[in-house]
């Protein structure tokens, strides 16, 4: 291995941060500018599955987003998850050129969360409909929906179910969403 | 592919007239559901095929975001709607991990009859709506003669025939009721002759064969590139499956194969569910053999449902059956994922725990979802009428697809 390689391993390895193991699977962060280039070496690694790409929405928190992706490696049995973190309007870099299975994932997480992807082929809504104005997933959108401006596609009126007794509050909190759920105590991530 | 490349050699050049784009679905047969298919016809031959999804999308997992834990089984019936017991299964596995729960032997030897029995009939309709789609039209109905045999034995052990909602956080909504084992085992001991003849009905079928070979091939590399799982990745050869890479429930004690296709072609998917349903029946003999007795939930009152003899005779659990019902599981904070092998490939479940009884965020890795996303590198080259027999090949749930 060259030096310049050596380097730039180290300079890899410095850059990811091994977060606590919990329930036998191992998680790390990293900063979203080195996700391509530390996912292309864990591919090389054995990593050649992707077994998951999640968008998760983090509100009331700097930065607000964050992406998590569930590695296999078949041929030696390991997991790992990789996680990071990305604020609301900034993008996050593709790995659908590492893994083709991405491409759906990354699609979805930016219709869903609404989390953008550089570099990515084809970034268009894949559950929703072209043109939809809200991401749901979001912790601010209502679970009872928001009308949209598109009066033949979807509904402009509340809907049926707003004000019922199972709809729950737009909030971030889980005990404010469904206030007679177990309390979440202080307890730190 | 190599249709085009033969059509440009014969010196036809890909330009001539103008290209067609057909719409095939939301509503059309051989889409089992509400896929679409944007498909560009240059003549006869696709040239671009992009699938449109999300005509059944219910917002699964934000509901889930807004309910305990135990409250989105009956949602998980509704993701892959053929086999609804091993979705529950897989989430309620996936919740125990979160919640570090080691399950006693008799409810993890249960789950396994759930999950296999789930298999076989999943396979069953896929396998009947395939035959059908290729033009063998009774194939449908034998299999949906067994398929019945096993509605029954659902319909005994759930009370439900379709939405069973069978688990529950640390457990099963009850224990085995009494002749179910038998009922199990008289099902197994007559199926694998019918599986014979469903085997001998296609597998030497000049038309079916005609119409499933070297079409739609897919090699190892391509399809877990694009994560396809199940019966789909292993007929194209890699033999990855959950239960014997990440064993759950006990599978690593279970003596079974895991098939593998060679040419990766539809003929290979279609005999790759036929060796596993037959797996699956020595799977079953040997959960019954030695299905154990002893307790089928875990014990953590504070978090996992009551017996219901109990609730209705005894303070104390009556008491603990209020609170879980009402507040939930009380899950630590932290995430997790867990995949199981369903029918159709791994349906995983990320859960991501605040604390609390309502998930933060809780994400299907729906099986389906990932099995399709190949169709735009798939179809291409291939005729119009090859798209049924490529569509029944993977057999895709739109229900698990769109969530």
């Amino acid at each position: 291995m060259s030096q310049e390689n050596q380097d730039r391993s180290a300079d890899l390895v410095s850059a990811v941060k091994i977060l606590p193991e919990f329930r036998g699977e191992s998680s790390w962060e990293v900063a979203k500018e080195k996700i391509p280039e530390l996912m292309a070496a864990l591919k090389k690694e054995g990593f050649t599955y992707l077994a998951d790409l999640t968008g998760v929405d983090n509100q009331g928190e700097d930065p607000r987003f964050e992406v998590v992706y569930e590695l296999c490696d078949l041929s030696s049995r390991r997991f790992l998850r990789v996680k990071t973190k990305v604020a609301e309007g900034d993008s996050v870099p593709s790995v659908s050129s590492i893994w083709r299975t991405a491409e759906w994932h990354e699609r979805e997480a930016w219709d869903m969360v609404g989390i953008r992807f550089s570099a990515h082929p084809d970034l268009r809504r894949i559950l929703m409909w072209d043109g939809y104005p809200h991401h749901p997933l979001r912790k601010d959108f209502p679970l009872e929906g928001l009308s949209t401006e598109m009066p033949d596609i979807a509904f402009t009126a509340k809907a049926p179910l707003e004000g019922g007794p199972f709809v729950t509050n737009p909030a971030a909190l889980s005990q404010d969403r469904e206030p007679r759920a177990h309390p979440a105590e202080e307890r730190s991530l | 592919m190599a249709r085009t490349a033969e059509a440009s050699a014969a010196g036809v050049t890909e330009d001539i007239g103008e290209k067609l784009v057909l719409n095939l679905g939301p509503s059309h047969p051989s889409t089992h559901g509400v896929l679409r298919l944007v498909l560009e016809l240059d003549g006869e031959v696709i040239t671009k095929a992009d699938p449109d999804i999300g005509y059944l999308h219910r917002g699964d997992e934000k509901i889930a975001e807004n309910m305990t834990w135990n409250q989105f089984v009956p949602y998980t019936d509704r993701l892959d709607y053929l086999a609804p017991l091993a979705n529950n299964v897989a989430y309620a596995c996936a919740v125990e991990k979160l919640m570090g729960y080691e399950l006693p032997p008799r409810a993890k030897t249960t789950r396994v009859i759930c999950c296999e029995l789930a298999r076989i009939s999943a396979h069953l309709l896929g396998l009947g709506a395939f035959a059908m789609d290729v033009g063998a039209m009774t194939m449908f109905l034998y299999t949906f003669t067994e398929r019945e045999k096993i509605y029954n034995l659902i319909e005994l052990l759930t009370g439900a025939r379709f939405t069973t909602s069978f688990t529950r956080v640390g457990g099963q909504t009850r224990d085995l009721p009494p002749g179910f084992l038998e009922g199990v085992r008289e099902f197994s001991q007559q199926f694998v002759g019918k599986l014979e003849e469903f085997g001998k009905m296609l597998s030497r079928n000049r038309i079916f064969v005609d119409r499933t070979k070297d079409l739609g091939v897919i090699s190892a590399e391509v399809a877990l590139d694009f994560g396809l799982t199940g019966p789909n990745l292993r007929g194209s050869g890699n033999d990855y499956d959950v239960r014997r890479y990440f064993p759950y429930l006990g599978y690593e004690k279970f003596d079974f194969d895991v098939p593998v296709g060679q040419a990766g072609d539809c003929y290979d998917r279609f005999a790759v569910r036929m060796e596993e349903m037959k797996q699956s029946v020595k799977i079953l003999q040997q959960a019954i053999e030695k299905m154990p007795s002893g307790p089928w939930m875990v014990h953590d009152p504070k978090n996992v449902l009551p017996p219901k003899d109990k609730v209705l005779t005894k303070m104390e659990e009556l008491i603990h059956q209020f609170l879980v019902v009402t507040q939930g599981p009380d899950a630590p904070v932290g995430e997790v994922y867990f995949g199981a092998e369903n029918p159709k490939g791994e349906l995983g479940f990320y859960l991501n725990s605040r604390g609390g009884g309502v998930p933060h965020r809780l994400k299907i890795r729906a099986p389906s979802f990932c099995n399709l996303s190949i169709l735009s590198h798939l179809i291409p080259g291939h005729t119009v009428s090859d798209v049924p027999a490529i569509l029944g090949s993977l057999d895709f749930v739109m229900g698990e697809c769109d969530r």
